[in-house]
């Protein structure tokens, strides 16, 4: 009997829920860390940036018009999704990151942790960063995080799984919509997360995904006017050309680098913004 | 209009019935403590029998604890603090948190149905209050659980050890998890005894501890009545002690657990003011009057037992509250169109007959609804008192029943003192369209809560407790976590 033939697969980019070819029709080779073919990848034009953007900025609404609880739910949603689909994540892990097994199989395990700790702070940010401004005069004051709106995030370049879950999932559980670019050379993992998202209540144009290069999709992305921050993880030597171009429309900029505690809020209170309303109080 | 719909038929419009099926509940003939991750049978094999309150009949037996029963359950909640709980990472101790809230999503139906026969509250409450609030209380302090130093309690927050949680029985399960969802994200063990006439809800989560696999002793289900309640709270291996009820129970109680230097928490009673200003949009206050008072039969700490109406509106107000009060649907609590059910004992009904009594002899002016009464089990109809005056018992004591005394006042700074004059702390409404006087009111109302145009709405982030002697500490919200810690 011979052998079976296993059946390969396409990837696509993720993008207002439902997975697409670039609209460019351009693909990128991606190897393993052998320098072996694993794919083509579907590379993202400047098109599918601002079609993604739109998506994310029409699903940002509907994602921050959920209560904060519900929101909690659909990311630990995605956290059981990505639990069960453990294997597949550290065998993708291994062979693009070329960790052990054990090794990978702990990265995925480390990442999907981390999603259930964003999920845990959907509902706690406002106790948290928010609270009462005790004014000097006869006021209710008190202020509110709340989402910046569209996040752009170029995921860490080394770190397939791992950092592209605490980039993409920070924003979002802060309220806002993502458009991530994976790793370039590594981004089965991301892909694989924002196909899983898909499978997880989470509203279509939420976390868009896409596979491509740091130099056209950043610059694409770090430019465009509807995009409110930009986190430039993965950016390396051109994230200076990035956050001046983040700068011609205000955006809030995350620059790569800055390392922080595993149990930091840093990532998460970039993308928020503080909203505060005073009320008069008199009989 | 109004007064054709008065006294129009609405009242007697009949409702086929919509029964939800007691089978569902899928209860045992008799349940053991649970005690290090298994039932087992109690010390004395001696057993209490847990009454539908809405027939008066049998639902199933269950133990009566012993204080060396307590002595078991505290026994494995110090082991299992010690080897394990205390030890795990909080990221751990919250993927199971969040196993025990995902559980209770899953037989949320049965546990609705069991709640419901077992307490008397209506099936729609059940299923759409106490059941889904139970889950997101768990889910809500899942999340704190590796974020402790988030909470503002210190940069390095350690849990206390043993809490002994005393609950009650107008929300088995909601308390249930109000008391063990904070304590364990915070790291604690925990030994709980649920009230005397509801313990079953409690032990169906006891199963759904089994099956997320929790870590053997961390919770331990004793149920029993009153000894059992004070067995735990003289043991000396309990280090926290958290009781939800009654104010002269929780005396009693912060007196034993001061004098044996344990860390206190209680959530007692109220004599919640609802207070209706002239420019109160009307519908929708008449349903919150009738939500702050008949939810769960009345048997809410936080209950709008007293109506303040500003002197101006207190006929209109009075009027449509009645005419909406006669609608009320009572009986059946399994059927799903009951706004009412049964009261909970014998024990609180003859409390509740002998306070309206008082009112009646102290000369307010009593109101019953029409509606018909079920001939077996305990059950009051809905009653309002008018013309009471703050010096009636109606007016300062706690009924826990489904009776709502009315007095009125005429400036914002009368209701304040009326509002204010308890020895109770814990709720109270305003109703206004003037947002600057409903904080003004807000800031002067010696309450643990206020809701301004709603009333009796829960969170799990939002904190609840009272003051003066309504009791101390919050449960719910960020604030909830800082009973179960220690800087």
């Amino acid at each position: 009997m011979s052998e079976r033939v296993g059946v390969a697969k396409t990837y696509k980019l993720v993008l207002n829920g439902a997975f697409v070819r670039s609209e460019s029709g351009r693909v990128y080779e991606v190897l393993d860390h052998a320098g072996r073919f694993w794919a083509n990848v579907a590379e993202a034009s400047r098109k599918d940036v601002r079609d993604a953007v739109v998506a994310a900025r029409a699903a940002q609404a509907r994602w921050w018009s959920l209560s904060a609880y519900n929101r909690a739910q659909v990311i630990f949603r995605l956290a059981e999704m990505a639990e069960a689909r453990r294997d597949e994540l550290a065998e993708h892990v291994q062979r693009a990151e070329g960790r052990d097994a054990p090794a990978a199989r702990e990265c995925v395990a480390r990442g999907i942790d981390r999603i259930v700790w964003y999920a845990g702070w959907a509902d706690k940010l406002a106790q948290v960063l928010g609270g009462a401004n005790a004014v000097a005069g006869p006021f209710f004051n008190f202020s509110l995080p709340t989402p910046s709106g569209v996040v752009a995030v170029i995921c860490a370049q080394d770190s397939s799984f791992e950092a592209f879950v605490d980039a993409a999932l920070a924003p979002l559980c802060a309220g806002n919509a993502v458009v991530a670019l994976a790793s370039e050379a590594r981004p089965t993992p991301g892909l694989l997360l924002g196909e899983m998202s898909v499978t997880s209540d989470l509203p279509g144009g939420v976390l868009n995904v896409l596979s491509g290069r740091v130099g056209s999709v950043g610059a694409s992305l770090a430019s465009h006017e509807d995009v409110d921050g930009i986190d430039l993880d993965g950016a390396g030597d051109r994230a200076g050309e990035l956050s001046v171009l983040a700068a011609g429309s205000i955006k809030r900029v995350r620059q790569p680098g800055t390392d922080f505690a595993a149990n930091s809020t840093a990532r998460l209170r970039s993308f928020v913004e503080t909203a505060t309303v005073w009320h008069t109080v008199g009989r | 209009m109004g007064e054709e719909l008065a006294t129009s038929h609405l009242g007697a419009l009949a409702y086929d019935p919509a029964p939800e099926s007691a089978a569902i509940a899928r209860l045992h003939e008799s349940y053991g403590i649970f005690v290090d991750g298994a039932f087992t049978d109690p010390a004395q094999h001696a057993q209490l029998l847990t009454l539908n309150p809405a027939t008066g009949s049998g639902l199933a037996h269950v133990a009566m604890g012993s204080a060396s029963d307590v002595d078991l359950a505290v026994a494995s909640a110090r082991r299992a603090f010690d080897t394990t709980w205390s030890r795990m990472r909080g990221a751990e101790r919250a993927k199971y948190l969040f196993r025990i809230a995902r559980l209770i999503q899953e037989r949320a139906r049965e546990l609705a149905v069991v709640e419901t026969l077992d307490n008397g509250k209506p099936i729609r409450e059940s299923r759409d209050i106490d059941v889904p609030l139970a889950a997101a209380h768990f889910f809500y302090y899942a999340g704190w659980a590796d974020k402790l130093e988030h909470a503002g309690f210190g940069a390095h927050p350690r849990p206390l050890g043993v809490a002994g949680q005393i609950i009650p029985w107008n929300f088995p399960l909601l308390m249930a998890a109000w008391k063990l969802a904070p304590a364990l994200a915070a790291g604690n063990t925990c030994v709980l005894k649920p009230a005397e006439t509801t313990p079953l809800s409690a032990l169906v989560l006891a199963e759904i501890l089994q099956q997320a696999e929790l870590p053997p002793g961390v919770v331990n289900i004793v149920t029993g009545d009153g000894t059992t309640g004070a067995a735990l709270v003289e043991h000396a291996g309990v280090d926290k002690i958290a009781f939800t009820g009654s104010t002269e129970v929780g005396r009693v109680i912060q007196r034993r657990a001061n004098a044996a230097g344990k860390r206190v928490s209680l959530e007692l009673g109220g004599k919640g003011a609802n207070i209706v200003f002239e420019d109160a949009p009307i519908d929708e206050m008449i349903e919150g009057i009738v939500d702050g008072i008949f939810f769960n039969q009345g048997h809410v700490c936080c209950a709008g037992s007293r109506l303040l109406v500003q002197e101006n509106v207190a006929d209109e107000v009075l009027r449509r509250l009645l005419r909406r009060v006669d609608q009320l649907r009572v009986g059946d609590p399994l059927d799903k169109n009951t706004d009412v059910g049964a009261i909970n004992s014998a024990e609180q009904l003859a409390k509740i007959t002998e306070l309206v009594e008082t009112g009646e002899a102290e000369g307010a002016t009593r109101h019953t609804s029409s509606c018909a009464l079920p001939s077996e089990g305990f059950w009051f109809a809905p009653t309002v008192f008018s013309q009471v005056s703050s010096t009636q018992r109606i007016a300062r004591e706690e009924i826990f029943g489904p009776v709502l005394s009315v007095l009125t006042f005429r400036t914002p700074d009368e209701a304040v003192a009326k509002a204010n004059d308890t020895t109770y702390g814990l709720a109270c409404g305003v109703w206004s369209e003037k947002g600057s006087r409903t904080l003004w009111v807000a800031e002067r109302l010696r309450a643990g809560v206020v809701w301004a145009n709603t009333y009796n709405r829960f969170d799990p982030a939002s904190p609840f407790g009272g003051v003066k002697e309504s009791g101390f500490g919050r449960e719910g919200g960020r604030h909830g976590l800082e009973a179960y810690l220690d800087e």
